[in-house]
């Protein structure tokens, strides 16, 4: 019996954030760091954006956006750099940090969230 | 050690060595790791958001510093060089989806067109959503 | 060959590798004449006929279909017997053996690895248990042959191993056209051996090494879609993943 990668757990983690992020990232990205920043649009005042923010549901989907994108980016980068710089050898430390810090940035964002 | 591995029973093979900056050597290959690349633009954005939220729930204050910094000429070319990075990534995403996603309704394979039409249109309206969100 | 001077020429840089005669391979600049109607591998067959009997190359049908003939043409993996002269023209071309294959002569690489490989993911019908004669045939509908039909038309040219950056980093990697094939039979109605092919493409050396540079695709000569053969059977594998650890009662093991 050969051993099945555990390659799946993070692939589908990768393309779900891959979905998320090509969905909503542009968007808001374009608002948020550019369009309200040179008042191209009115932008929100505080006490709307922190009544949005507010609702429970609109937090639970910001940790989703978020921690997913976290994901994807862990995924593709840690390949990236296998790929563009042939660090197979250092695989393991590459793969410890990459997913590393995306578990420990969602944990952060679960946490902030969760106390807003 | 992969190079050189059929020299033992093969010495007169002759085997190139994989040049390690391959990705310079042919414009699809630069495409390729750009294509790569955008995950930078995607993680840079999820910890501004983050931050983002996270001002609006320090208090007004907060909220004044953050917006003022991303006034700064320093943010605003970091976002835009994130914003082409971010719509490379949904366009190549959309365009390969149907490469991997594949449906079938009864026994037909729905195409990959109808596949890519939709996608378009889903971010569309999630696009359209999330301006009329944060714009009313 | 009269009248040279009023033809047209081009010059082919070919890789030259001799073993018996030298460590490092070389180039010989041979000038051949341009005409129309030449592919490259025309231009090989005046080489080796009028100007150079010693130069090594593989063909045999010269119509797309043995996959014999492929060769890197400026740095592009391409069916030489499909790759005309004019469109190089004016400069010249540089003919190399096949990338990410070791050399054994001139243009010629070994094969030895990829033959391995096919063989590996057992490119044949697997059944349960054959049906007995007096049944009949194994019957599909236009429906199911549409499903494994692309895979099916493989000539087995390497174009898309010379195309793929991951097999030239890492041999290891079962490769696009494999992966292809696998694919074909998995898909096919009458097949049953989607579970024995699934533990050999689902290792690391399988589909997991592929980061979707999509050229194996590009350089196709067949439109086979090798990387979308491999996408595919990376959702199919993952969704078996996640089901034998969620609902490990639902798998056969």
């Amino acid at each position: 019996m050969v051993k099945r990668s555990n390659e799946p757990f993070w692939w589908a983690l990768f393309g779900a954030g891959g979905v998320v992020a090509a969905l909503c990232l542009p968007a808001l990205l374009f608002m948020t760091g550019v369009a309200f920043p040179l008042e191209w649009l009115a932008a929100p005042d505080y006490e709307s954006l922190y009544g949005l923010f507010e609702n429970p549901l609109v937090r639970l989907a910001i940790l989703a956006i978020v921690s997913l994108s976290a994901f994807h980016w862990a995924h593709r980068f840690r390949f990236t750099l296998y790929d563009g710089l042939h660090i197979k050898h250092l695989n393991a430390p590459v793969a410890l940090f990459c997913y590393g810090s995306a578990i420990a940035f969602t944990g952060f964002a679960a946490l902030s969230l969760y106390t807003f | 050690m992969t190079y050189g591995r059929y020299q033992k029973y093969h010495p007169w093979l002759y085997e190139p060595r994989f040049p390690i900056l391959w990705w310079i050597k042919k414009w699809a290959y630069i495409r390729f790791i750009l294509r790569e690349m955008t995950s930078l633009a995607v993680v840079f954005y999820a910890v501004v958001l983050l931050l983002y939220v996270n001002a609006v729930s320090d208090g007004p204050e907060a909220f004044a510093a953050f917006t003022a910094w991303l006034k700064s000429p320093l943010s605003i070319s970091l976002h835009a060089v994130a914003f082409f990075f971010l719509v490379f990534h949904s366009i190549t995403w959309f365009n390969l989806a149907p490469k991997a996603m594949v449906i079938h309704i009864g026994a037909k394979k729905v195409s990959g067109s109808v596949i890519l039409a939709m996608n378009y249109l889903t971010w569309v309206v999630v696009t359209v959503g999330l301006f009329w969100l944060l714009t009313f | 060959m009269s009248n040279s001077g009023l033809q047209p020429t081009i010059d082919l840089e070919v890789y030259r590798y001799r073993p018996e005669q030298q460590a490092e391979p070389t180039y010989d600049t041979f000038t051949v004449p341009l005409r129309d109607e030449w592919v490259i591998l025309d231009a090989l067959n005046y080489i080796k006929d009028e100007l150079d009997g010693s130069l090594s190359y593989r063909w045999s049908c010269r119509m797309g279909v043995c996959g014999s003939c492929g060769m890197m043409a400026n740095g592009e993996p391409v069916l030489t017997c499909a790759a005309f002269l004019k469109s190089y023209a004016p400069g010249s071309i540089r003919v190399e053996p096949l990338a990410n294959f070791p050399v054994a002569r001139d243009l010629i690489i070994s094969m030895d690895d990829f033959m391995e490989k096919m063989n590996r993911i057992q490119p044949w019908i697997i059944t349960d248990e054959e049906k007995p004669l007096e049944e009949g045939e194994y019957l599909q509908t236009p429906d199911q042959v549409d499903e494994y039909k692309q895979f099916s038309m493989c000539i087995n040219c390497l174009l898309c191993y010379s195309a793929c950056p991951i097999y030239g980093m890492e041999p290891s990697f079962i490769g696009p056209a494999a992966i292809a094939l696998a694919q074909r039979y998995n898909l096919d109605s009458r097949d049953h051996g989607q579970e024995t092919r699934m533990d050999i493409l689902s290792t690391d050396d399988g589909i997991w090494q592929c980061t979707f540079v999509g050229e194996c695709s590009e350089v196709c000569p067949e439109n086979v879609d090798p990387a979308g053969a491999i996408q595919r059977y990376k959702v199919t594998s993952t969704n078996d993943w996640w089901k034998s650890k969620l609902l490990p009662w639902t798998s056969k093991q």
